[in-house]
């Protein structure tokens, strides 16, 4: 008798672990839904990424992926807050909990994710850096910059890259550190330096802040790839695994041709098991996460899918005028890949 | 030098022949200075319009401060909530002039009152809830700002500052060196590492959960830092009372604690109200140094309307509008001081 | 405890030297003391143990060992011998150094400038007077932080492009990349010239106790000033002329992008330093001033009816007095100019804050290690000076006998 006892004891016990592990605690998430909104880090101010216009209203593709995860994980693409942060407060601001996510165009680099407790969970931009130069300079690659001095933000991974660049190079160059992307193009548009540099993107988008855009050209060939995404701090697996999948999501669905405007349609008709599944119509997703069903189904509605995100901010839809071409998907010549959702 | 005063305006400038040259001199160079200010700021300067293309002139574009004028003095407060920062400051200074125009036996009720009630008032009316809209801190920004943390950061620096020079003055070994410590620390460090050490440190050393808001922070590192400055600012009012002061208090029976609050205190805060003034007055200039931790005072919203692409160059502009506010405020609380010094000079 | 004595007592006496003990001053202040060191050692510890167990959560590494990475930042303006393959150790001292370089320069031209504008303010023509005291009212009341903006985006962006430079005599130029001047190939022949100057130096001073003791002794004056010329102005200039004339200069070139060879000022030195200069100028002139008038007109009046002259008067018996008040505040200035050299890490002067606390920060992530080298810096440099200062102040201090 008391074996049997014993052994339904176990049983009991052992199959409410296993219900306890489908879902591990998430104290972000927890705090999130108490809060009510996410606090999500982004750049101080990078038009076609993340930006505030003088309302204090924030547009831009690192802003739309915040704005996926709260339709995500709140139902609604609104509850979320941002927090501007500078090259130098990013880090400390998300290690000490102060922000649940930066997407703030930050590249993936080993030692970051070695040594400062970060994880990167996907990348949303394929960046390359290049520089901006004055169209009278005549110069047509960064070969060309011998001699040149350099605006640069401090601490970024374009401040190591260029003076590495350089200097396996043999080329001599000045490098100027400023402590914010905008005091760097304001010597550069003062004339304190002959290139600006940063990502391809980045550029494009700070180019809009110089006096006559009109005068600068954009080197068209990176010297280093500097793929970006959202990062998010050590620990708390199933918010990770929320943040990444979130990002998957919205490059499946523009894989699988869901769009915001056919979404409804998709959800009600499709027969394709995978656009099935991650819009909540069948295999539960969502639950295994701790999301309701129709997590996707939410951030595709009101946000949108990648290329929308993508085309309304910083591509032709929008002042910058970038091409995709890396971030373009990978049956169309790009680099942008999901693991499937099986 | 001080040899009598010049009868006459033209003795004054060209009383002799050296003063005469010498005045001269000066008085071209200063043409020769101020003429191309005065043609930017006023003669060539737009005053009228809605966009940068209104500004045709080669002068000054105020069309950019009109437009960026609400911003500027608010930061992203909503505009329908304006009303409370304005009823805020208005009850400070109705506070404040009420303590100092009350009659003298009501003054130190008055004034521990207003301690209290002005600024839990003040952060109610900014921040909201119980009953009114809860506005985040983040949304608050300009000449606003850069009003609260000077006075938020002057309630913990004055009380801490009276508490440090009492502690400096103490006749006890171990509080003596605690207050000298903490003194000359954060009188040898530079502000703007301190306020970056407030917003990375306060999080780390509370524990999980227990989060410090970002403004409070800058506050909270300036208030200390500033706690230091005023220290020393209060020691000179406290060397200055004669020793037989705290004797004769002594001598009467009163306690250590009575005798400092209705004897040495009083006599001693007024002689250094000059001295915390123009402390007060470094904690204005350095709200500035907020901005490196990305809240928007004055200064901070200032540079930031300039990476608005339909606002591109405007940075005289803000610069020269930014700053004006800020001598206005700091030369205004300036002669206040002189003049306070003057009235105890008699 | 307290019950077990009260058992073995009989009750008053016992009341009675309980209340001695606690009414006994020493006792008290023991207590409150030890309570006070007790209570702040607590919180401290809880503050450690908080960051500890946060940090452990965060995955942050720490320690020391970042110092010894290799720091991979390119400085544009190093007077250590510091290149970007170096550890992070060395761009810290690269920063020190860059810091303490600003603030020695900025605090010798804000005396200078400073003193000027405080003898200004009490000249006797009115619109000198006027202008030193407009100049004083409109500086201490702006942030500092707008003088660094206001003479790097203001001024020196003002400067023309590196192809129309300002060429001073074909051997420097100025543009708005800063000031390239020549650099020496060797240092060998200015090595010579700074021992002379050296040697120069120590013989007026031998010859200056000289002349007091034979002033003292026979009341003769001694040539000083000629002296003093010839020792201090003449012998510096002839040797630098000569080691000048005698080494081989690398007089930079305009390739390119800008000038190839000399050393670069870079133009957020100039702004950083005319910012500290023309503010803190403000400061120190009303200190002056303060100190000028501080003196009793009496003294004055005495030391012409002595047939001392104006000029004499000044030197001998007005500066002097004044420099007495004058050296405390003065010291608060000083440290306050150290300090403020910070502001140039708005403006990407490579000094400790902005290549420690901001590059090198970014890199290893490792905040509370760096914050605290940073302010460890501040604070010793700080402590120097004062030490100097405290020196300085007690030399010149009333002798009363």
């Amino acid at each position: 008798m008391k074996t049997i006892y014993l052994a339904g004891a176990i049983f009991a016990g052992s199959a409410s672990m296993a219900l306890a592990q489908q879902l591990a605690p998430s104290p972000t998430l927890d705090a999130v839904k108490a809060r009510g909104h996410i606090e999500c880090g982004v750049h101080l101010g990078l038009p076609g990424f993340s930006f505030a216009n003088d309302k204090g209203e924030w547009t831009g593709l690192d802003v739309d992926y915040c704005k996926a995860l709260a339709a995500a994980v709140l139902g609604d693409a609104t509850k979320v807050k941002f927090t501007p942060t500078s090259v130098q407060q990013r880090w400390p601001i998300l290690q000490s909990g102060q922000v649940d996510l930066l997407s703030r165009n930050s590249t993936i680099t080993f030692s970051r994710n070695a040594t400062l407790g970060l994880n990167f969970q996907g990348i949303n931009f394929y960046e390359g850096q290049t520089f901006i130069v004055r169209k009278k300079a005549n110069v047509k690659s960064a070969e060309d910059l011998d001699g040149a001095s350099i605006c640069v933000a401090a601490g970024s991974t374009e401040e190591k890259n260029a003076a590495d660049w350089f200097r396996e190079r043999n080329l001599k160059v000045t490098i100027t550190n400023f402590q914010k992307n905008d005091d760097a193009i304001t010597a550069y548009d003062s004339g304190r330096c002959d290139a600006y540099t940063a990502g391809v993107g980045a550029l494009a988008g700070q180019r809009v802040k110089l006096k006559v855009p009109d005068d600068h050209i954009i080197l068209t060939k990176p010297i280093s790839n500097d793929p970006q995404g959202p990062v998010t701090r050590w620990g708390d697996e199933r918010w990770q695994l929320i943040v990444r999948w979130v990002l998957n999501g919205t490059i499946a669905a523009e894989m699988l041709g869901v769009t915001s405007k056919n979404v409804d349609e998709m959800k009600a008709n499709s027969k394709n098991t995978e656009v099935r599944r991650l819009l909540g119509a069948e295999g539960g997703f969502g639950a295994m996460m701790g999301l309701p069903d129709d997590w996707m189904y939410k951030v595709i509605k009101q946000v949108g899918n990648y290329g929308e995100s993508y085309e309304r901010t910083v591509g032709m839809g929008s002042t910058l005028k970038l091409e995709r071409g890396q971030n373009q998907l990978w049956t169309k010549g790009g680099l942008l890949f999901t693991p499937p959702f099986q | 030098m001080r040899t009598g005063v010049p009868t006459s305006w033209r003795e004054r400038l060209f009383g002799t022949p050296v003063t005469a040259v010498v005045t001269l001199l000066l008085a071209a160079a200063i043409a020769w200075i101020a003429t191309p200010i005065i043609r930017w700021a006023l003669i060539d300067a737009t005053w009228n319009g809605q966009t940068r293309n209104d500004c045709t002139g080669t002068g000054a574009c105020w069309v950019f401060v009109k437009a960026r004028f609400g911003q500027f003095m608010y930061g992203f407060y909503p505009i329908e909530e304006r009303w409370r920062p304005n009823l805020a400051g208005l009850a400070f200074l109705l506070g404040g002039g009420a303590v100092v125009f009350a009659p003298q036996r009501l003054r130190l009720r008055l004034g521990l009152a207003a301690l209290v009630i002005l600024p839990l008032l003040g952060v109610w009316l900014l921040g909201g809830g119980y009953g009114l809209r809860a506005i985040e801190t983040r949304e608050w920004g300009g000449l606003m700002l850069t009003v609260f943390i000077s006075i938020y950061a002057s309630l913990i620096a004055i009380p801490l500052g009276i508490l440090l020079a009492l502690g400096r003055q103490s006749e006890l070994k171990v509080i003596r060196l605690i207050a000298v410590l903490f003194i000359e620390f954060w009188r040898g460090v530079p502000i703007i590492a301190v306020i970056f050490l407030a917003s990375l440190l306060l999080p780390l050393i509370m524990p999980t959960g227990i989060g410090v808001d970002r403004l409070a922070r800058a506050v909270i590192g300036l208030g200390f830092c500033i706690a230091a400055y005023m220290a020393e600012a209060v020691r000179g009012g406290l060397q200055a009372l004669p020793k037989g002061q705290r004797e004769a208090a002594t001598a009467l029976g009163l306690t250590y604690w009575k005798a400092t609050s209705f004897i040495i205190l009083p006599q001693a805060l007024r002689i250094s109200l000059p001295a915390i003034t123009n402390e007060f007055i470094a904690l204005v200039k350095n709200t500035t140094l907020v901005l490196v931790v990305s809240i928007l005072d004055l200064l901070g919203i200032a540079q930031a309307s300039l990476a608005d692409p339909n606002w591109v160059g405007m940075n005289m502009e803000a610069y020269v509008f930014s700053g004006g506010i800020y001598w206005l405020i700091c030369f205004a609380l300036s002669r206040w001081s002189r003049s306070l010094e003057t009235k105890r000079g008699r | 405890m307290t019950a077990r004595t009260f058992s073995l007592l009989s009750e008053p006496v016992i009341v009675s030297k309980a209340l001695a003990f606690i009414n006994d001053k020493r006792v008290r202040d023991w207590f409150y003391q030890a309570a006070l060191l007790i209570g702040l050692a607590a919180l401290l510890i809880y503050f450690i143990r908080n960051a500890s167990q946060n940090m452990v959560q965060a995955g942050i590494a720490s320690g020391f060992d970042f110092l010894w990475r290799t720091s991979g930042i390119e400085v544009p303006f190093v007077i250590t011998n510091y290149t970007q393959s170096d550890n992070i150790l060395s761009l810290f001292w690269a920063g020190v150094a860059n810091t303490l370089l600003v603030t020695v320069i900025a605090l010798v031209l804000s005396t200078l400038l400073g003193f000027l504008i405080g003898i200004a303010r009490l000249s006797s023509i009115w619109l000198v007077q006027a202008m030193a005291g407009a100049y004083v009212e409109f500086v201490r009341n702006i942030p500092l932080l707008f003088f660094v903006l206001f003479w790097y985006f203001g001024v020196i962006a003002a400067l023309p492009a590196p192809r129309e430079s300002l060429s001073v005599f074909g051997v420097a130029f100025l543009n708005n990349r800063g000031l390239t001047i020549p650099l020496p190939d060797a240092g060998a022949n200015f090595r010579y010239a700074f021992i002379a100057i050296a040697v120069s130096c120590l013989l007026h001073w031998l010859f200056l106790r000289w002349a007091r003791r034979r002033k003292e002794a026979t009341g003769r004056d001694a040539p000083v000033l000629r002296i003093g010329l010839l020792l201090l102005v003449l012998v510096p200039v002839l040797a630098l002329a000569w080691a000048t004339l005698a080494t081989r200069w690398d007089i930079p070139v305009l390739r390119g992008f800008n000038y190839r060879g000399g050393f670069v000022v870079i133009p957020e030195f100039v702004a950083l330093l005319a910012a500290l200069v023309t503010y803190t100028a403000g400061f120190i002139a009303e200190i002056v001033r303060g100190g000028i008038q501080s003196v009793p007109h009496g003294q004055i009046e005495a030391s012409a009816a002595l047939g001392l002259r104006p000029g004499p008067t000044l030197r001998l018996v007005t500066i002097p007095q004044a420099l007495r008040v004058m050296t405390p505040p003065m010291t608060n200035q000083y440290l306050n100019v150290l300090k403020n050299s910070s502001f140039g890490a708005a403006i990407a002067y490579p000094d400790v804050v902005s290549l420690f606390m901001g590059s090198a920060l970014n890199n290893t992530g490792q905040a509370i290690e760096i914050i605290a080298m940073t302010l460890a810096v501040y604070l010793v440099i700080g402590l120097a000076v004062s030490a100097f200062m405290n020196w300085y102040n007690a030399r010149i201090a009333l002798v009363t006998r």
